[in-house]
C-alpha cells in the first residue's frame, strides 16, 4: 500500500518533487488526476510519428491518425460497456457533454410544464445546463433532497418522479459528499415514468467499472482528465437511437453529409456532434489511460480506494470537532471526502495542509446549492486515487491534528 | 516542520482581528455598499460606507470568510475610517502594493497601521485574493462616490 496499488506511484513523475519542502501528498485527484508516463508517451508518440488530421485527407498519415482516433472510440466503448462505438461522442469534457445533451436532446423532448429532476448534490456542470433548459422551455427544475448522511433521499425521489418528469440528471458519485447514487434503480424508476436518465459520471468512471447497459443510462458523461488522460478530452455516451434523433449544436467541418448553398445535411452520429478538428491527441491519450486503468483492474482500484477511505474515515472521525459530510461507511463513500475542522475556515485549513505538502481543495467545489443545503459556505475536500498511499492518508490525519493544535494554541 | 511558516501568516494581530472584527455589521443609513465574492472559495465580503465632508465618515463590513479575509476587512475599516478621499485612495494603493510583495515606503507602512502586518500574505500567493477582497470593495465604493460627484 505504500507505493500505491501495484507500485503505481512510480509511474508518475510528478510525485518525485517536494512541495514546500515536503513529499508531495496529492489529495486533489477529484479536481484532476495525475498522468502516468505511458499516457504522456502515447500522446507525444502520436504527435511525433502519426500526426495528421482525421476523417479528411486520403493519405497514409491521415488514415493512420483516423485509425488511432477511431480505435480510441472503440476503447472507450469497451471501457463503459457500450454496445456500439458509434454511441460514443468525443467532447471537451463532462461539462461539454452535459451541455450537449441539455441543448440538443433537452430542446427536443422538453416542453412547457415538463419537469427536470436533479439532486441537491449536483456539480454546477450537471445543474446550470438544466436550469437554462428549464428557462428556455418554461419547464420546472425539481430538486431531490438528501438524507442526513448525505445519501440521496429515495422516498423524495419516488415522490417527485412523475409522468411530468422528462429528464432525470444525477451524478453517479457526488464530487463533494462522495455518495454513490443507485443509478440503476433510478434509471428503472425514471423509465417507468417515461423519463430519460442522464448520468454525470465524472467522479465515477475513473474509480470503478461502469456498465452503461447494465445501468440502462440513456446518456453518460465523463472527463478524460480525471482518469489520467490529458485535459480537453471528454466523452458523451448516448443510446444510439437517441443520438440519431438529436440535432447537432455546433456546425462546420467534419459533421456534414452534404452541403448546398442554402442548406446542409448531417453526418450520422457521433460525427455530427464533432464539428471541427477534434482533440485527436487527447483521444489517443484517453485510450492509453484506459489501457493503464484496465491493466491495474477497475475492481482492484475500487477495492484499494475503499481500503484507503476506511482508514481516512476512521482517522478523521477521531479528530475532535471535525465534521465529515457524506456517508461514514467506506463502502458507500467513493474517493472524495469533504469536511470542516471545527469553526476553522476551509481556506485556512487548506493553507496549513499545503505547508505540510498536502494538496487538498477548499471552497464550494462548484456545488453552491449543496453548500447552501449543508448550511456552509465552504468545505475542505481530500480526494484519492489508486496512486495514493497509506502514508498519504496518515499524513492527512496527522496534518489535520497539527493544524488543529496550531490554531487552538494561536487562539489563546 | 513547515508549520512554523504558519506563524508568519497567522500573526497574533491577524487572529485577533478575525476573532473579534472591528466595525462588523451594518450602517443605519449607508449610501454606498458593495458585496464582492471570492470566486475560489465562495466567500463574500460586504462593505458599507457613508461619506461626509469629503471624508469616510462611517464604514462597516459583513460577510463570512477565512481568517485572512476577515482580519483584512477588519483592519481596513480602522485604517480608512475618518480619512479624506484622496488619502483613502492612497492607502488602498499602498496596501495593494504591499500585499503583492512590492516595496512601500516607511511612511506608507506606518499609515497602514495594523494592516501592515498583512505583508506576509505576499508569501502565500493563493491567499492574496482573500486579503484584498475588502479593499477592492472599498476602492470601488470610493470610485462610485467620486464619479457621482463629478456628474
Ligand atoms: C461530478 C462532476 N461533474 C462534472 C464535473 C465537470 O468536469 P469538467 O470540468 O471536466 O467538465 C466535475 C469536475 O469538476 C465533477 O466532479
Amino acid at each position: 500500500m505504500d507505493n500505491g496499488l501495484n507500485n503505481s506511484r512510480n509511474d508518475f513523475e510528478i510525485f518525485q518533487q517536494l512541495i514546500n519542502g515536503e513529499k508531495l501528498d496529492y489529495l486533489d485527484s477529484a479536481a484532476t488526476a495525475q498522468r502516468p508516463v505511458s499516457v504522456l508517451k502515447a500522446v507525444s508518440d502520436f504527435y511525433r510519428h502519426d500526426n495528421a488530421n482525421v476523417h479528411r485527407s486520403i493519405n497514409t498519415l491521415s488514415s493512420r491518425a483516423t485509425d488511432s482516433y477511431e480505435a480510441a472510440r472503440d476503447k472507450v466503448a469497451g471501457f463503459i460497456h457500450a454496445v456500439d462505438s458509434q454511441s460514443i461522442v468525443f467532447t471537451r469534457s463532462t461539462t461539454e457533454s452535459l451541455n450537449l445533451v441539455a441543448r440538443s436532446f433537452g430542446d427536443l423532448v422538453v416542453t412547457a410544464g415538463d419537469e427536470i429532476l436533479v439532486s441537491e448534490m449536483e456539480h454546477h456542470s450537471n445543474l446550470i445546463p438544466w436550469q437554462q433548459l428549464a428557462q428556455r422551455k418554461q419547464a420546472k427544475l425539481v430538486y431531490i433532497g438528501l438524507q442526513a448522511d448525505g445519501e440521496l433521499n429515495m422516498t423524495d425521489l419516488k415522490r417527485k418522479l412523475t409522468s411530468r418528469t422528462k429528464i432525470v440528471a444525477i451524478a453517479q458519485v457526488s464530487n463533494v459528499l462522495g455518495t454513490i447514487n443507485p443509478i440503476k434503480e433510478i434509471a428503472r424508476l425514471a423509465h417507468e415514468q417515461g423519463a430519460y436518465m442522464v448520468v454525470d459520471g465524472a467522479q465515477a468512471a475513473p474509480h470503478f467499472a461502469v456498465d452503461v447497459q447494465d445501468l440502462d443510462a440513456d446518456f453518460y458523461a465523463f472527463s478524460g482528465h480525471k482518469m489520467l488522460a490529458p485535459a480537453g478530452i471528454g466523452v458523451l455516451y448516448g443510446k444510439k437511437a437517441l443520438l440519431d434523433q438529436m440535432s447537432p449544436v455546433q456546425f462546420g467541418g467534419e459533421m456534414i453529409d452534404h452541403v448546398d448553398e442554402q442548406s446542409a445535411t448531417w453526418a450520422a452520429a457521433p460525427l455530427k456532434f464533432e464539428a471541427g478538428t477534434p482533440n485527436i491527441g487527447g483521444a489517443i491519450g484517453l485510450a492509453a489511460a484506459i489501457d493503464y486503468l484496465q491493466a491495474l483492474g477497475m475492481d482492484k482500484i475500487e477495492a484499494y480506494e475503499q481500503d484507503l477511505m476506511a482508514i481516512v474515515l476512521k482517522g478523521l472521525s477521531q479528530i475532535d470537532g471535525l465534521t465529515i459530510y457524506g456517508p461514514l461507511d467506506a463502502a458507500k463513500h467513493a474517493s472524495v471526502l469533504a469536511f470542516n475542522l471545527g469553526k476553522l475556515h476551509a481556506h485556512d485549513v487548506a493553507t496549513a495542509l499545503d505547508l505540510q505538502g498536502i494538496e487538498v481543495r477548499a471552497g464550494d467545489h462548484c456545488a453552491q446549492p449543496l453548500m447552501h443545503y449543508l448550511g456552509i459556505s465552504a468545505a475542505v475536500r481530500a480526494s484519492f486515487y489508486f496512486y495514493n498511499t497509506r502514508d498519504d492518508v496518515d499524513r492527512l490525519i496527522s496534518g489535520l491534528q497539527r493544524t488543529k493544535e496550531f490554531f487552538s494554541n494561536a487562539a489563546r | 516542520m513547515q508549520l512554523d511558516k504558519l506563524n508568519l501568516l497567522y500573526r497574533q494581530l491577524i487572529l485577533e482581528n478575525a476573532a473579534h472584527p472591528q466595525h462588523y455589521g451594518h450602517l443605519a443609513n449607508s449610501s454606498y455598499h458593495l458585496m464582492l465574492p471570492n470566486p475560489t472559495c465562495g466567500d463574500t465580503i460586504n462593505v458599507e460606507m457613508v461619506f461626509q465632508a469629503e471624508k469616510v465618515a462611517e464604514i462597516a463590513f459583513t460577510g463570512q470568510g477565512c481568517t485572512i479575509s476577515q482580519a483584512s476587512a477588519s483592519m481596513m475599516t480602522s485604517v480608512l475610517l475618518g480619512q479624506n478621499l484622496v488619502d483613502a485612495k492612497k492607502l488602498i494603493a499602498s496596501f495593494s502594493r504591499l500585499i503583492m510583495g512590492e516595496p512601500i515606503s516607511d511612511q506608507e507602512n506606518q499609515a497602514l497601521g495594523d494592516a501592515a502586518v498583512l505583508a506576509s500574505v505576499a508569501e502565500f500567493p493563493t491567499r492574496i485574493r482573500c486579503a484584498t477582497l475588502a479593499w477592492h470593495a472599498a476602492d470601488n465604493l470610493l470610485d462610485q462616490y467620486l464619479e457621482k460627484k463629478h456628474e
